[in-house]
């Protein structure tokens, strides 16, 4: 691949076969998995690449590489290891790391290739996305080449300003596209269906009233049709790509940068389990399966406290993960679970509840396979959990502007969780009408929730639609509680109430 | 590298981004707090493509730790250890480092500053020795072994002595060479400046604020334009006196205000340091221009008009205003020595955003 003087070691290739054979014992299945040894500099670039060794030009990327490298270098934080989904699965170890880390992150990157694999949100991502992002590295070049760079530069920052309006439920609805479903257009109705009949029966089997009848309701539905898109569309960018006034390389930027954001959408969707499914997986092998040497415990010891960390007033999601994982375990290992279990009121009767059927590591599996952060949060952070691992919700003091443990209450804590990963802590906006006030002008509604848009990101956001829609752009929104609509209309920016 | 097409793509783009918004950086006033010895560290936003995201009334979160409710915490306290690449950003500050010199340079760009003409002062010539060159003959301790060698071979290699089997290399005494110095004689304009701040009770932190950043730009400016900058601080209420730099920023405010204090101060300064012949001299006073009575101000205007305008390249006064309104002295100059006097420069700085204006107008003149 890239680094083709990157060869590993043949000790580090012992410890990689036999890592990935204890992990596959244990039942983790994963794809082939190329391992490579980089040093800092080469693993901040894929870093900021976003764990791909070639990625179409864009300054963000420099942006990204430059936070990476300076955080590394004023020793803030440390990327040890990069994985990334794709078959077979690329990793990178950091040739800096001591041999009890290398172990450490062999351990933890065959964790993420099983999750990558077998998780089912990960089921409709593009395996050959390493193929995929280099095919769209030469076709902006290519772009580049023919229409110039600030040009495509441009609309790569339009483009990438609009890239979270997507659903990330689409892949796992039967998405019949847009078009598709308002095929029908004025003119040509659907028949009336009839049953079959004798023709002299018909007047009977079929009477004239019933039969008028429907006709009359699939006017009026077809009459409704005619609204683009026909119901809310959440995949804003989808909606632009089939029905923006866009030259072609335009079209296939925004396609591109769809087509991306679908593909990081699950790592963002699955960060808590899938990181602590790693961690856990790491530790389990490093302490018992595939024990480290005496002399490597205290170093891994110190890496492991790093990487789970507990930052006052953060949610490290390694932490919260693994915990959470091995709180599930435990309680599959001891029966705590079925109706008997949770109608128990007696607190000290659930403590010592042991039916001892060791069903942990099954149930685990099972997690790893079907859940994503919100359901695995939902299903499984439960009262004691929350106690346990002490979790808390903070809060702005209005009086002194500071930040305040607000409240230890279970349910305050697991809605605040649950609400801030929620379309992953971003508002939901949806396309409601593409031929609004009869004139193409493009009306998008936020589903607000409590909390407000940021107004002069969206006016900017608004600004890009334009640019790409070519005709006016309104947005529904809710402002200090009042029903408002943000305009614009490719020169001027107005907000009305509603 | 790949990475360094779009890291330089980035920093043009940040260094057009600074320019845009430099107004902005020099009121939060960032900067000087974070000045180290050569480069500065500008906490500069990153830039954040816009999108759809949640304001500010989301200020509640979920946190791990100790503490009871009502205790405080800090939500963005702690860094991760480790992350995953492709982690979102927090809401870091990107650091540019700049030297001075680009700074100026910026700065001088958006304000479109003439270059200042050193006006006839008897200059000062100082003289550099650099080694630069290499000769045939010169004393030992200044051989130059790795030329020396090269000589040697080429000559070798020329006559045929070399033999790669047997790579031995003998210099004689043509082959040898030596570092030569060469004197560069280069003019050195120096220059001082005179900072005065006003610390009576009428100036309060926000003023100073002002006064500070003002003079940060000033400095910058001005050492780009002179090397070796010298720079003398007086603070006065009724009375003046010299002081550091630290003590210039920080000084509490008390008492009254005799600005002819400060002026004679400075005076002697400058007769006692600076003869003007060598010195190019910079006086900026900033004050709220609340003089305690008419009868200083007359005094004040026969020390500018006899000795300190004649004295120095420039006097600017820039007058700021306090939370009691604006003084009486800015007039009082402005009809001494009419609007557009040469040799005196006159600007009113209301807020942190009027810096930008108050600095063009200062160094606007080029002297």
């Amino acid at each position: 691949m890239m680094f083709e003087e990157n060869v590993l070691p043949r000790e580090l290739q012992e410890i990689i076969g036999r890592l990935g054979e204890k992990s596959r014992e244990v039942g983790l299945d994963f794809f082939p998995t190329l391992f490579e040894l980089v040093d800092y500099q080469q693993l901040n670039e894929i870093a900021a690449y976003g764990g791909f060794p070639t990625r179409y030009p864009h300054w963000r990327w420099g942006m990204e590489y430059e936070r990476i490298s300076k955080s590394y270098t004023y020793g803030l934080s440390i990327i040890y290891e990069m994985v990334i989904n794709n078959n077979p699965c690329y990793a990178y170890l950091l040739r800096a790391n001591s041999l009890s880390a290398q172990k450490t992150v062999i351990a933890h990157v065959f964790a993420h290739c099983d999750f990558f694999k077998n998780n089912y949100w990960f089921s409709h991502t593009n395996r050959k996305m390493l193929d995929k992002m280099a095919n769209h590295a030469s076709m902006v070049q290519q772009f580049i080449n023919q229409v110039g760079y600030e040009e495509v530069e441009n609309f790569i920052d339009v483009c990438l300003s609009l890239e979270n309006l997507i659903d990330i439920q689409s892949p796992f609805k039967y998405a019949p596209s847009v078009k598709e479903e308002s095929k029908l257009e004025g003119g040509r109705l659907r028949p009336v269906s009839k049953l079959q009949s004798k023709p002299y029966m018909d007047q009977y089997v079929n009477p004239k009233a019933y039969l008028l009848e429907q006709e009359e309701k699939i006017r009026k539905e077809s009459l409704q049709q005619k609204n683009i898109p026909e119901h809310p569309e959440q995949d804003v960018l989808q909606f632009l790509l089939e029905y923006a006034p866009l030259p072609l390389w335009k079209k296939k930027i925004l396609a591109m940068v769809r087509d991306e954001a679908y593909y990081f959408a699950p790592q963002g969707q699955t960060k808590i389990l899938n990181e602590g499914w790693a961690s856990y997986w790491h530790s389990k092998m490093m302490t018992e399966i595939c024990p480290l040497e005496p002399s490597e415990i205290i170093d891994y010891c110190d890496h492991n406290a790093g990487v789970i960390a507990n930052h006052p007033g953060q949610l490290n999601p390694y932490r919260l993960g693994v915990e959470l994982l091995r709180h599930v375990e435990n309680r599959w290992n001891r029966g705590q679970f079925g109706i008997d279990y949770l109608n128990c009121q007696d607190r000290r009767v659930r403590q010592e509840w042991d039916t001892q059927v060791g069903l942990g590591r099954k149930k685990l599996f099972e997690v790893r396979q079907f859940h994503n952060d919100i359901t695995f949060i939902d299903e499984f952070l439960d009262e004691d959990f929350c106690h346990e691992s002490k979790m808390f919700l903070y809060d702005q003091d209005p009086r002194t502007g500071k930040y305040v443990v607000a409240s230890r209450e279970f349910s305050a804590v697991k809605k605040q969780l649950l609400t801030q990963l929620t379309n992953f802590g971003q508002p939901v906006i949806r396309v409601v009408d593409g031929n609004f006030h009869n004139r193409k002008e493009l009306l998008l509604q936020h589903a607000h929730e409590g909390v407000d848009l940021q107004q002069d990101f969206a006016m900017e956001c608004l600004k890009n639609l334009h640019q790409i829609w070519t005709r006016p752009i309104h947005l529904d929104t809710i402002l200090d509680k009042v029903p408002k609509r943000i305009i614009f209309d490719g020169e001027t920016q107005t907000v009305e109430k509603l | 590298m790949k990475m360094e097409t779009d890291l330089s793509r980035f920093h043009k783009i940040v260094r057009g981004k600074i320019k845009q918004s430099l107004r902005k950086f020099i009121a939060s006033g960032d900067l000087v707090g974070r000045q180290g010895k050569k480069t500065i560290h500008i906490p500069l936003p990153r830039i954040d493509l816009p999108r759809f995201a949640f304001g500010d009334n989301q200020k509640n979160g979920v946190g791990q730790g100790p503490g009871s409710p009502g205790d405080a915490m800090d939500p963005n306290q702690g860094q991760s250890g480790q992350g995953e690449a492709g982690d979102q950003a927090g809401s870091h500050s990107l650091e540019v480092e700049l030297t001075l010199e680009e700074l100026a340079t910026l700065l001088s760009e958006e304000l479109a500053l003439p270059n200042i003409e050193n006006k006839g002062k008897k200059n000062v010539e100082n003289v550099e020795i650099r080694y630069k060159g290499l000769v045939k003959r010169g004393p030992e301790a200044l051989h130059h072994f790795r030329k020396t060698y090269r000589e040697a071979l080429k000559r070798m290699i020329a006559s045929q002595e070399y033999d790669s089997d047997d790579p031995i290399i003998v210099p004689i005494k043509e082959d040898k060479r030596y570092r030569s110095f060469k004197e560069i004689h280069h003019p050195s304009a120096n220059a001082v400046i005179i900072y005065m701040m006003d610390v009576s009770g009428s100036m309060g932190d926000e003023q100073k604020e002002i006064v500070r950043l003002t003079s940060f730009w000033l400095d910058t400016w001005l050492s780009n334009q002179y090397k070796g900058l010298e720079k003398r601080y007086i603070i006065h209420d009724a009375a003046a006196k010299e002081v550091t730099a630290e003590v210039f920023y920080r000084t509490k405010e008390s008492g009254g205000t005799l600005i002819s204090s400060a002026y004679r101060l400075a005076l002697e300064i400058m007769e006692e340091a600076y003869p003007s012949s060598e010195w190019n001299i910079y006086l900026f006073h900033f004050s709220d221009g609340d003089n305690w009575s008419g009868n200083d101000t007359i005094e004040c205007m026969r020390l500018l008009e006899e000795k300190m305008i004649p004295l120095s390249n420039l006097f600017c006064y820039g007058q700021v205003e306090s939370r009691y309104g604006s003084g009486q002295f800015l007039r009082d100059l402005k009809k001494q020595f009419g609007e557009d006097n040469e040799r005196i420069t006159l600007t009113q700085i209301r807020d942190r955003n009027a810096i930008m204006d108050a600095l063009k107008v200062f160094l606007g003149k080029g002297k």
